[in-house]
């Protein structure tokens, strides 16, 4: 290792960028959806009742909040997954756009149907 | 001042954005935590919890941005949970990476081979600088940020993270240079002995 630039380098071959393995970006989809499980239970516990109690609503407040959060994220994760079909399906910019928006939607529907199911 | 809830249509942009700042970045996050956590469990961890967080704050972040890139306050997400990994768990930066025998498929080539135990020497040693100065290389040189996105990242001046940077640099180079001689010396002993 003779010169400061020979070292730097190295030191670039040796940190080296890493890429992440394939299974993570389900991992995250996976963990959102773990958020919004989580959400829907907070509001399946909370009984009308317990808003009498200021000291109770910051709870259900957060559920809703982290809920609608990882709701819109997974929506868009799950509609990304989808991409290389819509090419491949759509005829020009245009239409690829509105399947975006129709697989959006649709995706969207989904969650909100799976929250009303748990729901009751 | 709190600000307004986004619209149906803004939230659709942000999500978008997000979904392009998380591909863009997924790598630099992974390879960031990688090297700091030192085997790939804690690193996915720690990767899926930045991008999590981002996600949460993601809204503020780009109203705050004025339109500046957002790497550097991804990658201080994952220094700040990096930060809480080792206090929660009472956990040191692991010595060795966890295939610290077997490098990143970067290094399969034949001249990067020949290189072998010198790069395996400085990922040692990389471990053994101070958490600043680890984190500034491991910035720069796998992730390839310039000064000023470190120094975002790292919430110094730029002045600050050019100098942390340099001593950095020769701190590493003086800990290869002693683990090379102490390598030298066993080596020798060792042919001496037989």
């Amino acid at each position: 290792m003779s010169s400061t630039a020979d070292f730097e380098s190295l030191l670039r071959q040796a940190l080296a960028p890493i890429d992440p393995p394939e299974e993570l970006e389900a991992r995250v989809e996976t963990h959102l959806v773990s958020i919004l499980e989580v959400a829907t239970e907070e509001l399946e516990a909370w009984e009308l009742s317990s808003m009498k109690d200021p000291r109770n609503w910051i709870r259900p407040v957060v559920a809703v909040g982290a809920g609608t959060a990882a709701g819109v994220g997974l929506a868009v994760v799950r509609t990304q997954r989808k991409r290389h079909k819509r090419r491949a399906a759509a005829s020009h910019p245009l239409d690829l756009a509105e399947r975006t928006l129709r697989d959006l939607a649709h995706e969207a529907g989904k969650l909100i149907d799976e929250a009303g199911r748990r729901l009751g | 001042m709190v600000a307004p809830e986004p619209t149906p249509a803004r939230k659709r942009e942000l999500d978008e954005q997000f979904t392009a700042l998380y591909k863009a970045h997924l790598r630099d996050v992974f390879s960031y935590a990688y090297y700091r956590v030192g085997n790939h469990h804690d690193a996915e961890d720690l990767t899926e919890q930045t991008f999590l967080q981002a996600y949460r704050h993601f809204e503020r972040a780009q109203r705050e941005s004025n339109g500046r890139p957002l790497r550097p306050w991804l990658i201080r997400i994952a220094h700040n949970l990096a930060a809480n990994y080792y206090r929660d768990r009472s956990r040191r930066p692991q010595t060795a990476l966890d295939d610290a025998g077997v490098l990143p498929e970067q290094h399969t080539t034949e001249t990067l081979v020949e290189h072998r135990d010198d790069l395996k020497r400085i990922l040692e040693c990389v471990q053994d600088l101070p958490d600043d100065r680890r984190e500034a290389l491991i910035m720069r040189f796998a992730l390839g940020m310039d000064n000023r996105e470190i120094a975002r990242a790292l919430g110094r001046t730029d002045g600050a993270t050019k100098v942390l940077l340099h001593r950095a640099i020769r701190q590493l180079e003086e800990l290869v240079k002693k683990s090379e001689g102490a390598g030298g010396a066993r080596g020798e002993a060792a042919a001496a002995r037989s």
